[in-house]
């Protein structure tokens, strides 16, 4: 269906320009809200893909909990425009050619191959509902769903106890 | 319906939605003066026009012809971007609102919700997920609050915007909270689902007479909601941040006209759109007595009327209540929303789904 | 209609954009949203990948079915683990901040030779 190419077209075309825009803006607040960007143009993506759950927690966990905490603390310290300085000669003559070559190769490979791989369609089914989620999640991975909720255990105790104040 | 019809009759619908809620929004701010008068042993607003009912056309011409200055100092784009983030994202939560079943207008039948849908049979589709669009429309209005106050460039606004966000982002979870316990007994998280799960519930009464409406399996819930929906939209006893003998007037002191304007009236859609929510998970939304002698088209506008009277009910209990109760301090706020709400919302849960699964 | 192959180069593109901003910019902040700009290029993968296994079934090597909403559960996971991280790393950069007085990390290096 060509509505659904024109769709995917724009919103990746968001989202590389809202991953752009972060790479190029000195300030970090313009950083912070391309990337919400960013991540609001991937929920539609899901939505695109029929992760009507995945795409709802993306805005309710990562754009609207996660980004606030980093706008939070951009604004509480409050440090201004990023200065030029020199940086790590190893990142940028090796790390950047290194991730061209390997981002290419993959590009390369999808573009030339990846058309025996096959499409995605928007269907009418009921795939990616909340209840069947919800029978994976509480009884295949049940094990790792407590191990993450210790984890949030243990980031809530660290993320206390790292931001009190030496009294 | 074929496409070009679909489109229009979907256009109009918003109009319609967008309109009345916008002259619904103007009106609870006369409602407001006036009942706040009264509770105050005074007449409210009674110059202009019969009772004061112009009132609000005569703010809002004041609003539009009021000088709009931006001060110097301010992060242009963000200063701008703040409330039009924070009155776009408060309506758009009207979008996933059923107000009734279907209607029929010229041969043409239509949900009476923006995002509905009807099918030939009859049956009408709903956004299977429409409970997490609100919340997570509630949680990117934060945005609003925070960027305004950040962008505004004054140690006031700054430290308004960091308590009110920090407020609404604590009272977002025991909201999200509070409606696990209706999820766990509509078993869908879309808005009609529920109501309809309260409306075939119906059918067989509890004792006799009282309704399914989930208000009464839920009352802690119910309370839960309340209080969380009003720390969320930042009215009293929760408005610490934006009262006018706190912190000057807290994100918005440096808003003029129409950008107040739009700070106004995003938080009166916000108090709507949880009047709506409640009215619609524990009072049964649009559930009331039908009328089989009327015509079709009353037939099927009655339920909006239930609707609307419930919508009403909550708005004047958000209006009594700030007119009678003194603001909660700060440090008394969040620790209400930590350490009280949260774990009775957990407790709700846990109590909610133990019945649930001893019945079923 | 959409080729899965185009999710994939659109994945790929917003990870390397991730990894150019984790090794080019010089603000702590930025790098940290450059990782989490990572790990939502690899949530697209996942989800893209569910979306594909529901409509073209396939077996794993001991028999067994791939189940495709085991795709949305892992990102369920990493965004789970992302908020664990975005946490406690903003902690660490506060006490950071509140020694060092900067969030350049070029100038955080008093332990260099």
């Amino acid at each position: 269906m060509i509505i659904h190419q024109i769709l995917f077209i724009i919103f990746g075309i968001i989202c590389v320009a809202g991953a752009v825009n972060l790479l190029v803006q000195r300030h970090p607040i313009n950083s912070a809200l391309s990337l919400v960007v960013v991540m609001a143009s991937l929920a539609l993506i899901y939505l695109l893909l029929g992760a009507e759950f995945v795409a709802a927690i993306q805005v309710i966990v990562y754009a609207g909990a996660i980004m606030v905490l980093f706008v939070f603390v951009i604004m509480l310290l409050n440090a201004g425009s990023e200065e030029r300085t020199r940086g790590s000669h190893i990142a940028f003559f090796v790390g950047v050619p290194g991730v061209v070559v390997l981002a290419g190769t993959v590009a390369w490979l999808l573009i030339h191959s990846g058309g025996q791989l096959g499409s995605i369609k928007i269907s009418a089914s009921d795939f990616g509902n909340t209840q069947d989620i919800a029978h994976l999640l509480f009884r295949d991975f049940l094990l790792p769903f407590e191990i993450t909720s210790v984890l949030i255990l243990i980031a809530i105790m660290g993320a206390v106890v790292l931001g009190r104040k030496e009294s | 319906m074929d496409t070009t019809t679909f489109i229009i009759v979907a256009v109009i619908k918003i109009a319609i939605v967008v309109f009345i809620m916008l002259t619904g929004v103007a009106y609870t701010t006369w409602l407001e003066r006036k009942l706040v008068g009264r509770i105050q042993n005074r007449w409210g607003p009674t110059r202009v026009g019969p009772f004061g009912l112009l009132q609000p056309l005569a703010d809002g011409i004041k609003f539009i012809l009021k000088e709009d200055m931006v001060p110097d100092s301010v992060h242009k784009g963000l200063f701008i971007l703040a409330p039009a983030l924070a009155l776009t994202m408060s309506l758009i939560s009207i979008a996933v609102i059923p107000f009734g079943g279907d209607i029929t207008i010229a041969g043409h039948t239509t949900a009476l919700q923006i995002s509905g849908i009807t099918h030939a049979g009859g049956g009408i589709s709903d956004i299977n997920i429409g409970l997490l669009i609100i919340l997570g429309v509630t949680s990117i209005g934060v945005y609003g609050v925070a960027l305004a106050g950040w962008s505004s460039n004054s140690k006031y606004s700054l430290l308004g915007s960091l308590r009110a966000s920090a407020q609404m982002i604590s009272y977002e979870l025991a909201l999200g909270l509070s409606l696990v316990g209706i999820l766990l007994l509509s078993g869908t998280l879309s808005l009609r689902g529920i109501v309809e799960a309260q409306i075939i519930g119906s059918e067989h009464p509890w004792l006799g007479f009282l309704p399914h409406w989930y208000i009464f399996p839920q009352i802690i819930g119910f309370f839960i909601y309340l209080l969380a929906a009003f720390a969320e939209t930042n009215r009293i006893p929760f408005d610490l941040p934006e009262a006018e003998t706190e912190l000057v007037a807290g994100y918005h002191t440096e808003y003029s006209s129409m950008k107040f304007a739009m700070f106004f009236m995003a938080e009166y859609v916000n108090m709507f759109t949880v009047a709506c929510l409640a009215s619609l998970l524990f009072f049964g939304g649009w559930h009331g007595p039908t009328i089989p002698a009327l015509p079709l088209l009353l037939q099927q506008l009655l339920p909006v009327l239930w609707f609307a009277i419930k919508v009403f009910f909550f708005i004047f209990l958000y209006i009594w209540i700030r007119g009678t109760l003194p603001r909660f301090r700060y440090d008394q706020l969040m620790a209400f929303g930590w350490k009280f709400l949260l774990p009775l919302a957990i407790a709700n849960i846990i109590v909610t789904s133990f019945i649930v699964a001893w019945r079923g | 209609m959409v080729p899965l192959s185009w999710y994939l180069i659109l994945s790929a593109i917003l990870f390397s954009l991730g990894v150019f901003g984790f090794l080019l910019k010089r603000n702590i902040i930025t790098i940290f949203m450059s990782i989490e700009l990572m790990l939502n290029a690899v949530n697209l993968s996942f989800v893209a990948f569910a979306n594909y296994w529901n409509t073209h079934p396939a077996k794993l090597a001991s028999g067994a079915n791939v189940v495709p909403l085991s795709g949305h559960v892992f990102v369920f996971f990493v965004m789970v683990v992302a908020a664990a991280e975005a946490a406690v790393g903003l902690a660490i950069i506060i006490s950071v901040f509140r020694t060092r007085e900067t969030l350049n990390v070029d100038q955080v290096n008093l332990l260099k030779l």
